[in-house]
């Protein structure tokens, strides 16, 4: 047995300097998440009086108030649309990102920078976009019309599968990115090594590459999901606000309905539960990480 | 013995690159063959012919009797073992070795009985449950042996699989290789640019350069009758001499080599009709002694000459010596250092050298 060498406890305890370098990214983080974070919990345990205005004194009604069924099921049905969404993103982001994560070097960053491109206009002239075409008058009719003249013209505008189509849209590049990610790292030989093993193209799919770009479909699960739950804005263009979701209500306790405290309560509700989800992920994630390493 | 591996004119292109150039190759079952040549030859490109993760442009790959050409990896009766180990870092030691006979369909009390036997076989019995990455380099390069060997192919392909080992590891890892393929009498095919490892462990080289096989031969054949230029180099050292025909009678031949040296060299070794040709001189088959009269001079040494020490280089069991003859030829010879009774030389020493007449190998005609 070698004696344990003495560290100088100083070499791990980092200087002044090096907090200092530190501090921007700790004002950035108090000021933009720490503080309203804060402001929306003591909102979530104030009341209101009739014309809107906070009262700073402490009640726990608003939580009560979130825990009515009416809010739960709004709740899962956001959830639902969000499941949903992430799923329709996983079926049809990773083949994209497969492709683009495998073809040649100098092929990917075009790619990627098609999958991109939405992102340079305005999300809502896109959703507007959206619009247009799946009205009732819109292209999508047109384009069946054109094909079919006798077909009854559908309405797909403000409803479910609107919302769906929106949901998915937006946040598609969310999941092929990281999906990209992890393919990209993935060494080739791996897959060679289990076709050399007998394993044909399907088996290979399942037992190598699908569990060796885990990591990634997490990552976008995790970065579609969490939004779509929350986003309201496709919700009311694209729903027409007939199926509000968590965020939509949110929405309007703030901006309608002038009850910043229940809105906060079910903010902070919404929030807690995100931050149990991503531990939970975060816990799985740490325990794929190790067998991946 | 019957063929095993057998490659039928073939060519691989990439674009206008040709990294395989109508190579013909037949393997017999059971021999450990080795393919040497430098880095980009296409050694690798060989092998993946073989394996079936490249077709040929040109030509036909057959294994065991049966034309595989057109057959992917995943149906050809031949396992790999990768550079890079290409070791599965999602399972565990036991799972990466079982994974090919999962993908056999392989009943699980079976699989798991011949994968605790592939582990015992390459020394790794206790270590089933741990990930690669919890592994040595040493290791790793095992359980690629084993999950490749535990699916009994017919052929065993190897990739440089000690390159990444250092020098003695590398050294006991060639030794059990051998081991084992005698052991299990599977036919090796093993790609190495490390021609010390080819001669240790093949039963036959084949040295590739350019995407031609230069010469294919026993490592006897390999090194005492280099046929090219290339192989003369690549293995082993050599001292590679022009040399200019000066007279011939019924049995012998003599030349004058670069730098003037004049030697003699039997008559059916020289190329006939030849004027010219590049000669080869292994450096340890030179004898060098202080004294012409030295008993170091094997019996029919017709090529004695005296020469001046010009460097020598010590290297522990061996002498370098770099000798310049009367004449002006430069030379590269080897001795033993046997004791240190016998002769110590220094540059700068006058010494006589003897060379038997067969110990010149002509590699090419010009
Ligand atoms: N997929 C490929 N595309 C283009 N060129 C290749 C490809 N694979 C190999 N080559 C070329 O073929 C030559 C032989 O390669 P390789 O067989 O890997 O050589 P080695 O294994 O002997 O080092 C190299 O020059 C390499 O650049
Ligand atoms: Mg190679």
């Amino acid at each position: 047995m070698s004696p344990a060498p003495v560290i100088p406890t100083d070499s791990r305890t980092p200087h002044w300097r090096a907090w200092l370098l530190l501090a921007p990214m700790v004002a950035w983080l108090v000021l933009f998440v720490v503080v309203p974070t804060a402001i929306l919990l003591v909102y979530s345990f104030c009341e209101r009086d009739e014309v809107g205005r906070v009262l700073f004194s402490f009640t726990l009604e608003n939580y009560r108030r979130v825990a009515d069924p009416v809010y739960l099921r709004i709740f899962l049905r956001s959830i639902g649309y969000a499941g949903l969404t992430t799923i329709i993103c996983i079926v049809v982001g990773y083949p994209v990102a497969y492709c683009i994560g495998r073809a040649r070097e100098d092929w990917r960053q075009r790619l990627l920078l098609l999958v991109m491109v939405p992102f340079w206009t305005s999300f809502l002239i896109r959703t507007y976009a959206w619009i247009t075409i799946l009205k009732q008058e819109g292209l999508l009719n047109g384009f069946v019309q054109q094909l079919s003249p006798t077909a009854k013209p559908f309405d797909l505008l403000y409803t479910p599968t609107a919302v769906v189509i929106g949901l998915v849209y937006a946040y598609l590049p969310f999941m092929i990115l990281p999906i990209y990610g992890s393919v990209e790292k993935l060494d080739g030989a791996l897959i060679e090594a289990a076709h050399d093993l007998g394993a044909g193209p399907l088996r290979v799919f399942s037992s190598v590459i699908i569990p060796l770009t885990m990591p990634g479909i997490a990552a976008g699960t995790l970065l579609v999901f969490v939004p779509a739950v929350g986003m309201f804005a496709i919700t009311d263009l694209m729903g027409g606000a007939r199926v509000p979701l968590i965020g939509n209500v949110i929405q309007n306790q703030f901006l309608q309905a002038r009850d910043w405290p229940f809105g906060a309560a079910l903010g902070a509700v919404f929030m807690g539960l995100f931050a149990l989800t991503y531990w939970i992920m975060l816990k799985l994630g740490a325990h794929s990480e190790d067998s991946v390493a | 013995m019957s063929t095993m591996v057998d490659l039928r004119a073939v060519t691989k292109r990439f674009g206008s690159f040709t990294a395989v150039n109508d190579v013909s190759l037949e393997i017999a079952e059971g021999e450990f063959l080795t393919l040497l040549g430098p880095s980009g030859c296409g050694k690798t490109t060989l092998l993946r012919l073989i394996a079936g993760f490249d077709t040929p442009t040109e030509g036909s790959v057959w294994i065991g009797g049966e034309d595989v050409t057109h057959l992917p990896p995943y149906r050809r009766p031949v396992n790999q073992v990768f550079q890079s180990y290409a070791l599965f870092p999602h399972l565990t030691v036991a799972e990466n070795v079982g994974f090919g006979l999962r993908m056999q369909h392989i009943d699980k009390t079976e699989a798991a009985a011949r994968v605790t036997e592939a582990l015992a076989l390459v020394s790794l019995t206790g270590l089933d449950a741990r990930k690669p990455h919890q592994l040595s380099g040493g290791q790793r390069q095992r359980v690629a042996l084993a999950r490749a060997l535990v699916c009994r192919p017919k052929v065993l392909l190897l990739d440089e699989p000690l390159s990444a080992l250092d020098a003695k590891l590398r050294r006991s890892m060639q030794l059990e290789l051998k081991r084992l393929q005698r052991q299990l009498g599977i036919t090796f095919v093993f790609v190495t640019h490390d021609q010390e490892e080819a001669l240790t462990m093949s039963d036959r080289i084949a040295i590739v350069n350019g995407g031609r096989i230069e010469q294919l031969g026993t490592a006897h054949e390999i090194y005492h009758r280099p046929a090219t230029r290339f192989a003369a180099d690549f293995v082993g050292q050599a001292n590679l001499l022009e040399a200019q025909l000066l007279l011939q009678d019924s049995e012998c031949v003599r030349v004058a080599v670069t730098g003037g040296l004049e030697l003699t060299l039997p008559l059916a070794a020289w190329p006939a009709g030849a004027t010219v040709a590049l000669i080869a001189m292994r450096p340890e088959k030179v004898h060098v002694s202080k004294s012409r009269s030295s008993t170091a001079f094997a019996p029919g040494a017709a090529n004695i000459f005296q020469a001046r020490i010009e460097e020598e280089i010590f290297q522990g069991a061996t002498d370098h010596l770099i000798l310049v003859t009367a004449a002006g030829t430069r030379l590269g010879v080897v001795v033993a250092n046997e004791s240190a009774l016998g002769d110590i030389f220094h540059a700068g020493d006058l010494v006589y050298c003897g060379l038997h007449t067969d110990d010149l190998v002509v590699v090419k005609a010009e």
